[in-house]
This record gives C-alpha cells, sequence and structure tokens, in this order.
C-alpha cells in the first residue's frame, strides 16, 4: 500500500464532497474503462474524473488528435470521443471503491437531465459538467460562453440528483466569471477551473496544421500561471469550493493552487509526462511540504495567498 | 530544430518496396527510430489523412528505418500510397520492446506482425537456435521470407511458412504448424506477433507448455503516450505497458483476445 493512502492529513473537502487525497485525474486522461480507473485510485489519486460523456456515443475527430508542442505542454482535439452515457453507466455498474466523478457534455437542460438519468443505480461522488472543452461545436465552450444557458442547465442538474454537481469552466469569449456567477446563483456545489486553452500548431515543413481539427486546447505547464490566476479570481469573487486544473505536474504546483484558493487539484497533462506515478509523488510532496511548514490539515493552506 | 519525440518529425520516404500486392515497405532516415528496440513502435502521421501507430521495421542501412504497411482501411491506405519523396511526421518511439532470451527460440508471425519478429532476429546471439512460423492467406501475400533466412544466416535456423489456403509452404494455420512442432520441441522463449486470436492460440498453446512467452498487442491509439486511454486492454495501457506483454499475464486478462474498443471507447468482440 502507498503510505500517502490513509494519511489523514491530505484529506480535504470539496463542500460536502470528501476526498482521501487531493489529487484528481483530469477529465479526458484515460478515463474509459472501469479497470484503469482502479489501477489510477490505487496509484493514489484521490477521485477520477470520467472522459467527458455525451448522450451519443461520439468517435472524436481523426488523428493527429494529441502531440506536444515544442517548448513544453500538450495540444489535443480529441473530440470528445466517448461511449455515450447510457453505456458508460452501465460499464461502471459494478463499481464498489472507486470515487468517480462523472464528467457530462451537453448542448441544452435536457441533454444532461437524460444523462444523469442513466447513473441513478450507480455509485458516482459527483458530477462535473463541462463547460469548457474548446474544439467541439455546441457544446463545452459555447455553452460556458452564455451564462443564461448555464444557469438553466445547473438549475435542471440540481433538480435531477443531489449527487453534488460541479461546473468545470475555461477561457472563451465571455468574462469567465460571468459564468461562473451564473453557475453559482444556479446552485452549482463547486468549480473545476479551467480547461485547455483554444490553441494550434502549424509544420513547417508540410505547411498545414497539425491536428486534423487544426485548432484544439493547450494544456501542461504553460497554461499553469494562467490557471492559478482564475482560481485567485474565483476564489476571491465567491465562497464557491474550487478545484484547481491546469498544468500541475509536481507538488509546488499543487500547493500552488491550493494557497490561491483550491481545495483539491486535478492532473492531467503530467500523466502523458511523468505517467500515474505522478499521483503519489505529489501526495508525498505535499505532506512533507504540510510537516515542514506546520499544516495539519489541507484547508488550512487553501487560498492563504489571498491575504496579501 | 531541436527535437521532441513528441511532436511530429518529418521525414521523407526514400524508397519504398513492394513486398506482395497488398503491403509495402517505406524506408527513411532517421537515426532515432535506426535504433529502436524490438517491437517498439512510432507514431506515424499522413499528412492531412491521419496518424497511425506502426512497429517500426528494420533497414540494413545505417541511420535508416522503416515502416511495413498494409493497405486496409482509409488511414493505412493512405500510408501505402505514400511515394518516395513525399512526407511523412513520426513520433515516437514508444513501447517496451522484447525480452529476448537465450536457447531455443521460437518466432509466430501473422502478416504484418512480422515486422518487431524481423527487428527480434537482429538482437538475438549467433548460438540461438531459431525457428521461424510465418503465416500468409495465400503464396502472393507471403513475405520477409527470405529477408528472415538472410538475417538467420549464421544461426542454426529454419524458417516455416504456413498458407491458409495452402499454395505454399505448409497448409494451415500458424497455430496449427506451432502445434505440432511443440509435441516434441520444448523452447526456451516464444515470440509473437500477428492478428489477436492467432496470438492468443500462440500463448495458450505455449503456456499449456510451460514455455516462456510474450505476445505484441495492437489497439486504436490516438496518443501513444498514456494520455487518450484508447488502447487499454482491461487495466493495461497498450502505449505505455506493452505493446508487449508476459504471455501469463496476458491470461489474466478477460479481455486479451476476446474484445477491443472502437473509436468511441466501446468494447466489441473480435
Amino acid at each position: 500500500m502507498l503510505e500517502t493512502k490513509v494519511n489523514s492529513s491530505l484529506c480535504t473537502f470539496i463542500g460536502s464532497i470528501k476526498l482521501e487525497r487531493p489529487t484528481i485525474l483530469a477529465s479526458g486522461i484515460l478515463g474509459i474503462s472501469l479497470d484503469v480507473f482502479n489501477r489510477i485510485y490505487h496509484a493514489g489519486a484521490g477521485a477520477v474524473v470520467t472522459k467527458s460523456l455525451s448522450k451519443e456515443p461520439w468517435e472524436g475527430y481523426a488523428n493527429p488528435t494529441i502531440f506536444s508542442v515544442k517548448g513544453d505542454g500538450w495540444l489535443n482535439a480529441v473530440g470528445l470521443s466517448n461511449p455515450g452515457a447510457p453505456n458508460f453507466a452501465k460499464m461502471i455498474e459494478s463499481n464498489k471503491d472507486v470515487p468517480i466523478i462523472v464528467s457530462l457534455v451537453g448542448s441544452i437542460e435536457d441533454d444532461f437531465e437524460f444523462m444523469i438519468k442513466q447513473f441513478e443505480n450507480t455509485k458516482v461522488l459527483a458530477y462535473e459538467l463541462n463547460l469548457s472543452c474548446p474544439h467541439v461545436a455546441k457544446v463545452g465552450l459555447e455553452v460556458g460562453d452564455d451564462p443564461e444557458l448555464v444557469k438553466k442547465i445547473v438549475k435542471t442538474v440540481k433538480s435531477s440528483t443531489d449527487v453534488p454537481v460541479i461546473a468545470k469552466v475555461g477561457l472563451g469569449t465571455t468574462n469567465y466569471l460571468d459564468t461562473v456567477d451564473a453557475a453559482c446563483k444556479a446552485g452549482i456545489d463547486a468549480i473545476t477551473a479551467i480547461n485547455t486553452l483554444r490553441a494550434m500548431a502549424i509544420d513547417v515543413e508540410t505547411k498545414r496544421p497539425i491536428l486534423s481539427n487544426k485548432i484544439g486546447g493547450l494544456s501542461g505547464t504553460p497554461i499553469k500561471p494562467i490557471a492559478v490566476r482564475c482560481v485567485y479570481e474565483i476564489s476571491s469573487q465567491h465562497k464557491i469550493p474550487i478545484i484547481g486544473c491546469g498544468g500541475i505536474s509536481s507538488w509546488d504546483d499543487a500547493i500552488e493552487f491550493i494557497l490561491a484558493g483550491a481545495s483539491a487539484i486535478q492532473i492531467g497533462s503530467a500523466v502523458g509526462d511523468n505517467w500515474i506515478q505522478v499521483f503519489d509523488e505529489i501526495n508525498k510532496g505535499i505532506l512533507q511540504y504540510m510537516e515542514k511548514n506546520g499544516f495539519s490539515k489541507i484547508e488550512e493552506m487553501v487560498g492563504l495567498a489571498k491575504k496579501f | 530544430m531541436q527535437r521532441n519525440s513528441n511532436h511530429p518529425t518529418i521525414c521523407k520516404i526514400e524508397k519504398v518496396v513492394d513486398e506482395t500486392p497488398t503491403v509495402r515497405t517505406l524506408t527513411f532516415s532517421d537515426d532515432v527510430l535506426s535504433n529502436v528496440l524490438p517491437g517498439q513502435f512510432a507514431m506515424v502521421w499522413i499528412p492531412g489523412v491521419n496518424e497511425l501507430p506502426m512497429s517500426v521495421m528494420v533497414s540494413e542501412e545505417k541511420g535508416k528505418a522503416a515502416f511495413t504497411i498494409r493497405k486496409y482501411g482509409e488511414a493505412s491506405t493512405a500510408l501505402y500510397n505514400v511515394k518516395v519523396g513525399e512526407p511523412i511526421g513520426i513520433r515516437g518511439p514508444y513501447g517496451n520492446s522484447f525480452r529476448i532470451k537465450e536457447g531455443k527460440l521460437l518466432l509466430v508471425g501473422g502478416g504484418t506482425g512480422l515486422v518487431p519478429l524481423m527487428r527480434l532476429l537482429t538482437g538475438i546471439k549467433p548460438s540461438d537456435d531459431v525457428t521461424l512460423i510465418m503465416g500468409a492467406k495465400t503464396q502472393s501475400e507471403v513475405f520477409f521470407e527470405d529477408y528472415a533466412n538472410k538475417l538467420l544466416d549464421h544461426n542454426t535456423h529454419q524458417v516455416i511458412v504456413a498458407t491458409e489456403d495452402g499454395s505454399y509452404g505448409q497448409s494451415g494455420l500458424v497455430t496449427d504448424v506451432m502445434d505440432n512442432l511443440c509435441q516434441n520441441t520444448k523452447f526456451d522463449a516464444v515470440y509473437t506477433c500477428g492478428p489477436e486470436l492467432m496470438m492468443s492460440k500462440v500463448v495458450k498453446i505455449a503456456t499449456l507448455k510451460e514455455m516462456f512467452v510474450q505476445a505484441s498487442l495492437e489497439r486504436m491509439m490516438k496518443c501513444g503516450v498514456g494520455i487518450c486511454g484508447s488502447c487499454c486492454v482491461n487495466d493495461d495501457l497498450v502505449c505505455k505497458d506493452g505493446t508487449i506483454f508476459d504471455g501469463k499475464h496476458l491470461l489474466s486478462k478477460s479481455e486479451f483476445g476476446h474484445t477491443h474498443r472502437n473509436k468511441a471507447g466501446i468494447l466489441e468482440a473480435y
């Protein structure tokens, strides 16, 4: 057993959601098999977020869909490929141990209502509404950019389930703080910030965009300072629990997000760089930092940077 | 430009060889891919079409590597049709490699599954006694027979060809040939690559005879680096944990030899 697995100092609360460890597998990463979820949980993740699920199965875009950019970071336009909520719900029906956060993507409130129904008999820790995928039309960021629609969706989802609901926001054409505000007013339980940022790469030899979708989302260390700023801004304006996401690859990155106001953090691209031991490495580093600085609980550190 | 192994590096195809009416080998210069371990693969970008995982084929020329491709779907046909002078993008190398044992070795390959086995042959000792069973549907689809004999020139060896229609070599499946061979012979190691149902049978035969066996798996892949999860087999990721797995490990996986995932990630039966 990993030594950080049962250390109560690492326990954290995202509102009413209790996690044994603050490191969460971000949506879109490795998220299509219960067996893999089990492995990631036992590797140290406090929870796993599924790939964003839609009403119907989606094949996503043709490759190339993921590669790293020169310098650092990853570019992707997978196109939200997923087995569809009904198939997925069946697949995780037998889950007993793993804290699973189900990510959902849709265009209107009815889509979300339909999908949540599929999970009625499944153990779900929380739902995360993907309001920020930057490379698929009519869902994700296009929904997040419409605060009125966000309000309607969050209200519908909140009335369809007792399970906590998180909104994952990103940077689109609307001020993301207006989206956060709309979600909060509609009763959201927590916010995940941020998603990938719209970006592209062009190959100079062939003179063409590399992604088949041409435009995708940038993730990894280059976006970390932007994500830290967003968590800090949300935390400064709202009393809402926040999950920090964007370029976290080491324990000090994780602490930085916690000091900015996050109660937990999500890890995605770093899995591509450092594989799944990254969860345990970050958990260990957080513990050591806490011991060295005299903290006994994660919540003692949340938002400390705001007092300056 | 500094190379980033996770970003496509452009190479121009320098030579195209027709192996059969449906299989071609494309050769290009690349110092990194020319030195990969047996079984490692690259993600190969056909600009404007798609990107595919491809096992890296041996080239006899220093500093060069190759891909051997069968035209099948849209993407593989597009790679098959790349002409001399045209560009492809490569990322990698990715994945683990065969654990090469010494002594009596048995290699069982079907179709383009022979590619990693050819590279494996470049890594064996002169003292090894090697048997290679290669399978094809029909005589015109047999390839790498001469090349395998050439690579094994300094070894005690035999190359057995099996065709499903009996038009060349032994008639039947490679697994039938293997089954017969293993009645009287115990091998120190068995290596296999090809269609999964074939590999599943090879692994079962070898395990029943208590022989060490490794298989190289193929799955739909998007990233090649353990991000997308498309290539999972139960809790294994073929790109990160494989592509090469021990037979014993594979037999403990309910998906091996039974199901694979489609583009949406839904399990489908073989």
